[in-house]
């Protein structure tokens, strides 16, 4: 009686890793398929067509003010664009408080060339030609001049201190409905929805691999995302109420994740699915 | 008789259907001037026979001179699949792509003048996983090749 | 009119590449909205490249096209400083012309 049983019990455990065996060979060829697809997609990145609408509007006078983006600071001088993201988000002394790139294009609309705050945060995520995002193409243009830039987010400013642990804290939170926190998914190797791998995000490698790859083109929605909108997303996803464009809260989490992937070369505008 | 009717009736011969539908304002000249270029018929096929006649050609030949490139056998989203194309078949006059499953399989044709390479890339929708083929119109003659894509999300709004 | 087109041009050898991201949103026709309402089909129907006033390259295409379409091909002649021109018609009879210089 029992030496059956054993037989069978070993047989079930060989049937079960040939089982595993084979999945996983499966899955690591379907992996490869999907790296091969993602290589394909590089060569003509419609992002090219944000960042160029984005850099025709860096340079023309706009809002009731009639004037251009060229005095923005974005933290390293009015005007200067080139390796300004990889140091965002940063103290800013003329606000009093810590920015990330839209947050700080959105002061330069409002207090350089006289957009009303509502006006400025308005519409920030574009729906094809209906609804295209001033910000969107702002944010593709601003990006492409860090790309190759050494990610180097400074912590030095007391205030950055704070958004960084408030950033953390958020980071594994749990909440909403389902009790997600962003480590519930972003917390662990070899997590996947679907088909989607998921980083994560607590790695060094896993944060600078994710943080350098947005801005991105989303070809499952055909639109340029910003960091923003990822974490807004990723919000609706995890059933928490929205995360609010240019809130603290979506500050501090974006600082989080930015200074981890300090070191690691910016490399977006990317493209993905 | 209205000012542009005469005008093209004055022209002569030539003087299409469409260019008369335009100049009594039934449809604009833009409108007019794509439905000359643009095969429809061709466009609205749901199999291969449907789209051969709908082409003015005979079935097509497989071909091992036709090749993929650059086009991966999985594809994340369907919405943008990238297809790769290259006809060493001589004399090559157009390159088209066919997507079994869509909703219509014809989804672009590429004339090839002389000089220019008959080889060339773009991206398609599919709506789901299927045969993807490269038709070939070469000295008069179709030929073709085709190559399973899966798609893991459908690329018609899904 | 549309948004411009992304055009590059490269002289390799005794030809030149080119590679063109259109902005268009390819819109099926398949798609319904908020409503239920099916949104209209609009999408690029025409390409036609030319180099010194000869075609180079004559495409029809169909809705399946992806959104902001991507095109590479390659042509014999061509060399720096030289220009190509992209032409698109759209079902609605929307056109785009523009060109790029050889690189």
């Amino acid at each position: 009686m029992i030496s059956i049983r054993r037989r069978a019990v070993a047989r079930a455990g060989a049937l079960a890793l040939v089982a595993v065996v084979s999945v996983a060979w499966g899955q690591g060829s379907t992996v490869d398929e999907i790296a091969k697809y993602r290589q394909a997609l590089q060569d003509g990145n419609p992002a090219e067509l944000w960042e160029a609408r984005g850099e025709d509007m860096w340079k023309q006078p706009r809002g009731p003010r009639k004037v251009s983006f060229e005095r923005c600071d974005l933290g390293l001088g009015p005007g200067v664009v080139k390796g300004a993201y990889a140091e965002l988000p940063r103290y800013f002394a003329d606000a009093d408080r810590v920015m990330d790139l839209e947050t700080r294009l959105v002061y330069c609309m409002v207090t350089q060339q006289g957009y009303s705050d509502a006006d400025a945060r308005k519409s920030p995520f574009g729906n094809g030609n209906e609804r295209k995002s001033d910000i969107e193409a702002l944010v593709a243009y601003v990006t492409s001049q860090s790309r190759g830039v050494k990610m180097n987010v400074s912590l030095d400013h007391p205030r950055m201190k704070e958004m960084y642990a408030l950033g953390e804290n958020m980071f594994y939170f749990r909440g909403g409905t389902h009790d997600f926190a962003c480590a519930t998914c972003h917390g662990e190797d070899n997590k996947r929805i679907r088909l989607q791998d998921l980083p994560n995000l607590t790695t060094r490698e896993g944060a600078q691999k994710a943080y350098t790859t947005w801005p991105a083109y989303r070809v499952s929605q055909g639109e340029l995302r910003t960091f923003q909108w990822r974490l807004y997303d990723c919000f609706r996803q995890q059933r928490f109420p929205e995360l609010v464009f240019t809130s603290d809260a979506s500050i501090a989490l974006t600082t989080f994740l930015a200074r981890n992937a300090n070191g690691a070369a910016f490399d977006a505008p990317a493209i993905k699915r | 008789m209205n000012a542009r009717r005469r005008k093209l009736l004055k022209q002569g011969g030539g003087v299409t259907l469409f260019a008369l539908l335009a100049a009594a304002g039934w449809i604009t000249p833009g409108e007019a001037a794509a439905a000359e270029s643009w095969n429809k018929s061709a466009f609205d096929t749901h199999s291969m026979d449907e789209t051969m006649k709908a082409l003015g050609g005979s079935a097509p030949v497989p071909s091992k001179d036709i090749t993929f490139f650059s086009t991966p056998d999985i594809a994340e989203n369907g919405a943008v699949v990238p297809i790769g194309i290259t006809s060493n078949v001589p004399k090559t006059e157009s390159i088209a792509i066919l997507i079994e499953k869509n909703p219509n399989m014809l989804a672009a044709v590429f004339d090839i003048p002389a000089g220019t390479d008959p080889s060339l890339s773009t991206r398609v929708k599919m709506g789901q996983s299927s045969n993807v083929y490269a038709l070939v119109k070469a000295d008069g003659k179709y030929y073709m090749a085709s190559k399973e894509i899966k798609v893991t999300l459908g690329g018609c709004g899904g | 009119m549309a948004d411009p087109m992304k055009i590059r041009a490269n002289a390799v050898g005794d030809s030149t590449e080119v590679k063109v991201l259109m902005n268009h949103e390819m819109e099926t026709g398949q798609r319904k909205d908020a409503q239920g309402k099916a949104i209209p089909a609009w999408f690029i129907q025409n390409v036609t490249a030319t180099y010194n006033g000869k075609t180079v390259l004559d495409a029809q295409w169909g809705p399946a096209v992806s959104k902001n379409p991507f095109l590479a091909f390659k042509f014999k002649g061509g060399a720096k400083g030289e220009k190509v021109t992209i032409t698109w018609t759209d079902n609605r009879g929307d056109k785009r012309t523009d060109e790029a210089t050889i690189a």
